[in-house]
């Protein structure tokens, strides 16, 4: 197997343990938002287990790290597992979300290490990412700041405020990952406003976009890696077609996933087929 | 005693600063001043026009603030609070609590400043609004020399503050920096014997006209100017009121519903301390009438008129 091939093979067993760690988690605490989860495990996975994200494990707060912003907070408990094997905080926090006392609640927030922003509130991130992009180029620094946000989030105006300034501002330094699942909270998002063509959208604000498919680890992997090492004077931006709820055939084809919890048999059974 | 415009004093402070301090930044919601041309001119690289866009001025400050550099966010205050709240909320007050954010929002426009401009405009709630938000420090200076005095503040002090300057040329009222303490909150401009004025921003300049009308009748009043609202040193202020038996506070806000009104009534309620309490501001009810700050004062019966017609009813109510 050459170098890349293992990295593909290593990615998609970390994306499937993720998975896993993800039921496990929403197992002990069904209040968390599972479907929106599951459409972004392969994109933190890639993130993290690629290397993309540079971090210093010692020294998490280095300015020398790449920030990386998660506007959709809601969806980020299949983020925990990687930060915690990461070493960000103690595993032993996995198996008591949201109860009495540990750090990790049902939308992520900066008081858990390996979170940069207040999260939970949508429309926020990709601004404060821009703020952090164009401090980074003022400090002559060569980070990069990425955002995760889904499609949905694009309704807020204050999205298309920063999609706006990003542009105008050149900041190639940024590079913003839309989770692409297609679902709002109450309907299929097509049904509620259609974005589509998303990547045009972009592309008349002046971003570089590419569309890949969000569950397949080596499109997701060459979409960011491409990115990350061209600047090329324009925000990046990576649609990434995915699936709310991926893996659960149920949620897959629910509008209301968002709002789904599985019950602690159907979550146990998910995590026996995984393992 | 000249009058200037708070605005451009604190711009020229804020470019003072900019020269030795690399870390300074100065954005703006496509609002200006005078001499704002002179900072943008000269800092091409940390003067950043966010466009008409409130909500991403705070998240970009935001953004630098992460990153250790101390912002100036420049708006019209009704837009700066009120359309970009939530970002206010999550972003500087949320956040300020877990880390280092020096995030100084200037609003410009407090009260009626913008008279003729209408209710969208003007800015009567801000005080209560902004107050509310834990972490978050409100400063409403009554003239240009606080607003010069606050620039070492605002430097020092890493948290999120909104600075609320009125829009028009204000007389002077304190000859230097060193007539008042920031940290302190207030200033007793003048000792009365029954009955002190407790007002903020262009409200001090009518409560020290309305003490010298009444100066004349041999009534001795009272002035005290607040111009930290949030922190206020409580124990201070209940220590400059304790010699009156009688308070009356001044706004150009709405009253009963968060602002100055609220802040004293609170701590006079909270040491017990048995005083005659009255509030003059705006009822609840918006200013669409046309006209000058004087003539909409006076429709709403906050001119010198109406303010001495209240004092001397509480002065009669006390005991001789």
């Amino acid at each position: 197997m050459s170098n890349q091939e293992k990295l593909f093979k290593l990615l998609e067993d970390k994306a499937r343990w993720v998975k896993k760690e993800t039921f496990k988690i929403h197992k002990v605490a069904s209040e968390t938002r599972l479907a929106s989860s599951l459409s972004a495990v392969e994109i933190f996975t890639v993130l993290y287990y690629g290397k993309l994200v540079r971090f210093n494990p010692k020294d998490i707060k280095s300015e020398a790290r790449d920030r990386f912003i998660i506007s959709k907070g809601h969806g980020a408990i299949s983020f925990y597992p990687i930060l915690a094997d990461l070493g960000f905080f103690p595993k032993e926090n996995l198996s008591k979300v949201c109860k009495e006392g540990c750090i990790l609640g049902g939308i992520p927030d900066s008081v858990i290490p390996g979170f940069e922003t207040i999260n939970g509130s949508l429309g926020h991130g990709l601004g404060v990412a821009c703020g952090i992009a164009l401090a980074l180029k003022r400090k002559k620094r060569k980070e990069t700041v990425f955002v995760l946000m889904g499609d949905g989030e694009l309704n807020e105006g204050s999205v298309w405020e920063a999609i706006m300034f990003a542009g105008e501002h050149k900041l190639d330094n940024l590079i913003l990952i839309v989770d692409n699942n297609k679902a709002c909270m109450l309907d299929f998002c097509k049904n509620i406003i259609d974005l589509s063509p998303l990547d045009k959208k972009f592309a008349v604000f002046r971003w570089r976009t590419k569309t890949v498919d969000g569950h397949n680890v080596k499109e997701l992997y060459a979409g960011l890696k491409s990115f990350k090492e061209s600047l090329g004077a324009k925000p990046k931006v990576l649609i990434a077609d995915t699936v709310k709820g991926k893996g659960v055939p149920r949620l897959e084809v629910d509008p209301l996933s968002h709002i789904k919890n599985l019950r602690p048999e159907e979550a146990q059974s998910l995590i026996v087929d995984l393992e | 005693m000249e009058n200037k415009v708070m605005r451009d004093v604190l711009i020229e402070q804020v470019y003072q600063r900019m020269r030795d301090n690399k870390n300074i930044l100065f954005l703006c919601a496509d609002f200006g001043s005078p001499k704002l041309d002179k900072l943008k001119n000269d800092f091409k690289d940390r003067f950043i026009n966010v466009g008409i866009a409130e909500q991403n001025l705070i998240n970009i400050s935001t953004g630098f603030a992460l990153e250790g550099f101390t912002v100036f966010a420049y708006a019209i205050a009704p837009f700066l609070t009120m359309r970009a709240y939530e970002q206010i909320r999550i972003n500087l007050a949320l956040h300020a609590q877990l880390k280092e954010i020096n995030v100084n929002l200037v609003g410009v426009g407090a009260g009626l400043s913008y008279d003729v401009s209408g209710p969208t405009h003007h800015c009567l709630e801000d005080i209560s609004i902004m107050r509310v938000l834990p972490n978050m420090e409100v400063f409403s200076p009554s003239d240009w020399m606080l607003a010069k005095g606050f620039l070492d503040y605002a430097i020092k002090v890493k948290k999120p503050k909104y600075i609320r300057l009125d829009g028009k040329p204000l007389p002077q009222i304190y000859n230097s920096v060193k007539d008042f303490k920031i940290e302190q909150g207030f200033s007793e401009l003048r000792k009365g014997k029954k009955l002190c004025l407790v007002s903020t921003g262009i409200m001090t300049h009518k409560a020290l006209q309305v003490a010298e009308i009444l100066n004349k009748e041999n009534i001795d009043i009272g002035v005290i100017d607040v111009f930290l609202i949030k922190p206020l040193n409580e124990k201070l202020f209940m220590k400059a009121l304790e010699k009156y038996q009688a308070v009356l506070t001044l706004e150009e806000g709405f009253i009963n519903n968060g602002g100055l009104d609220s802040l004293v009534l609170q701590l006079i309620n909270r040491e017990g301390a048995g005083v005659n309490f009255k509030n003059m501001g705006f009822a609840q009810r918006y200013v669409f009438e046309i006209g000058s700050r004087d003539y909409l004062h006076k429709l709403n019966k906050l001119d010198a008129n109406s303010i001495i017609k209240n004092i001397k009813a509480l002065l009669r109510r006390l005991k001789p």
